[in-house]
């Protein structure tokens, strides 16, 4: 495997590792957010 | 970049070890704030704990309290004795941390807090208070306060250029972590619920199993960077800042500086700040405008808090890396001054929107101030104890846990006993919380290096 190819193949990986760690923590932290933004829409009701 | 390092040590638990978790070359730095948030966001649940308490005093009456259910009042200890641990935890397992490395503190904090829930399910299945004193308050609080410290001193060291955004990052996660735990917990005990069962035994075990494995994947994930590694292009400064050194204090020495104790008061005083509103924000909120806020819009202002305690976290922390630490703290104290003598105010002309503008603000500071610290920690002591000494330091938040409810809660309760109307009980303890801002001021002000006879010899910061 050249060195180049060896750099991409790191690369991709790395892409896949963040993509799924962010989307492991992100969703609820955004699903969080979600409700507490709904419940603070009750403020200005 | 350097390999990863060979493993020390043999046996199953071998990868816990530090020098399993040294990243090998192509490693992302950006990996490790996900890691460290799969245990700020889990720990987080601590302030969300209260949603437990209603439900906990129906166990045997389920629709009302039965003579022999739990009284709010003990129940209430649950929380201050997680508390108490999470600084004692903090404080005395800094040292600890930083020998084993992150992996292995992550691992043992959770197993504390998840396997703290498991326990208390068991002293709500047999009815037993001190059990749940034991689960949730001693071994969850030590997962707290080690959880807590847990990724702090590797988010600085890989992000040398960034620290106080990365920090940051993971101590937003604490705050976002309430958001997620209370509707979930209400959802939760919603589904376990029978005519005969409040359904909290079962909402435990859940939250025991989802935090363990949620904090497990962050110790599986955190990484060090090798020795002496540093981000692509980043070059240290040459000439450093004032305030921000290059040398490192060992954290027994740091207890002996003037310096640590300056932003011990700072972080007390920031805190005390803004825990007293915290608590009794809803109260608050619905007091200073009789008529205008009800219940339910208290509930959302309460909402908006947490929001915003969310958002500082990593607002005020990442601007600190462009701006400095202590003129980020000058900020919060100085703009905390100005917006807490200005809320009487807002009730007297009776504009909610300024009110609820104010708290925003002062609540975003708050988090900022939690968020900021590690980083401060780092400019003044180096990175070799950052981690112990911001343990060490999280004792200002366990005192400032008592000082701000009890000003507010007191004070209060003193006025209306001599005659002051609800709506103006709370001005008084506005101008007192802004005179404290203004000691914090002082304090944050008086900050100057660490004297050159406190720092470690090179050798003894590789040892």
């Amino acid at each position: 495997m050249t060195e180049s190819k060896h750099h991409e193949d790191v690369s991709g990986a790395n892409t896949i590792k963040l993509a799924l760690a962010w989307t492991f923590v992100g969703i609820p932290l955004l699903w969080g957010v979600y409700n507490t933004l709904a419940q603070a829409v009750l403020l200005f009701k | 970049m350097a390999t990863a390092a060979q493993a020390d040590s043999g046996g199953i638990f071998s990868w816990l070890d530090r020098t399993h978790t040294v990243a090998k070359p192509g490693f992302s730095r950006w990996l490790v704030p996900p890691a460290a948030l799969c245990v700020h966001l889990c720990i987080g649940q601590v302030y969300a704990f209260s949603v437990f308490n209603l439900p906990m005093t129906k166990l045997i009456g389920i629709t009302s309290s039965a003579p022999d259910d739990w009284k709010l009042t003990e129940l209430g200890w649950i929380f201050s004795i997680a508390i108490v641990f999470l600084g004692l935890a903090a404080a005395f397992t800094g040292t600890w941390l930083d020998r084993v490395g992150p992996r292995k503190a992550m691992f043992t904090a959770a197993l504390c807090f998840g396997g703290g829930f498991l326990i208390s399910a068991l002293g709500v299945h047999l009815h037993q208070l001190w059990i749940i004193y034991l689960g949730y308050g001693v071994l969850g609080g030590c997962g707290l306060g080690l959880g807590y410290i847990s990724p702090v001193k590797t988010l600085i060291t890989w992000f040398p250029d960034r620290p106080g955004m990365a920090t940051g990052l993971a101590i937003m996660g604490f705050g976002g972590g309430a958001m997620i735990a209370s509707p979930l917990s209400v959802w939760l005990m919603q589904q376990f619920a029978t005519p005969t069962h409040v359904g909290v035994m079962e909402t435990f075990v859940v939250l025991g199993l989802v935090y363990l494995f949620f904090m497990m994947m962050g110790a599986v994930i955190v990484r060090v960077p090798p020795k002496g590694w540093a981000p692509e292009g980043y070059v240290a400064p040459a000439q450093p800042k004032k305030l921000v050194t290059t040398e490192h204090v060992h954290v027994d020495q740091a207890l002996k500086t003037p310096q640590f104790y300056l932003l011990w008061g700072v972080l007390c005083l920031n805190v005390t700040a803004g825990i007293g509103v915290l608590g009794q924000a809803s109260a608050m909120s619905q007091e200073m405008f009789p008529g205008h806020i009800s219940a339910l819009a208290a509930a959302g202002f309460v909402g908006l808090l947490s929001l915003f305690n969310m958002v500082g976290r990593f607002f005020w922390a990442s601007t600190s890396d462009f701006i400095g630490r202590r003129n980020t703290y000058m900020i919060f104290f100085a703009l905390g001054m100005v917006l807490y003598a200005i809320v009487p105010w807002t009730g007297n002309i009776g504009s909610v929107a300024l009110f609820v503008a104010c708290y925003a603000v002062i609540i975003s500071m708050y988090g900022g101030g939690f968020a900021t610290i590690p980083a401060y920690l780092k400019d003044i002591f180096g990175t070799r104890y950052v981690g112990a000494i911001h343990g060490r330091l999280l004792t200002a938040w366990s005192a400032a846990g008592v000082f701000g409810p009890v000003l507010v809660n007191y004070i209060r309760e003193y006025q209306i006993d001599h005659g002051v109307a609800k709506a103006d009980a709370y001005s008084v303890t506005m101008y007192i919380m802004a005179g404290l801002l203004l000691v914090g001021f002082v304090l944050n002000w008086l900050m100057h290096p660490v004297a050159e006879h406190h720092h470690m010899n090179p050798e003894d910061v590789d040892a």
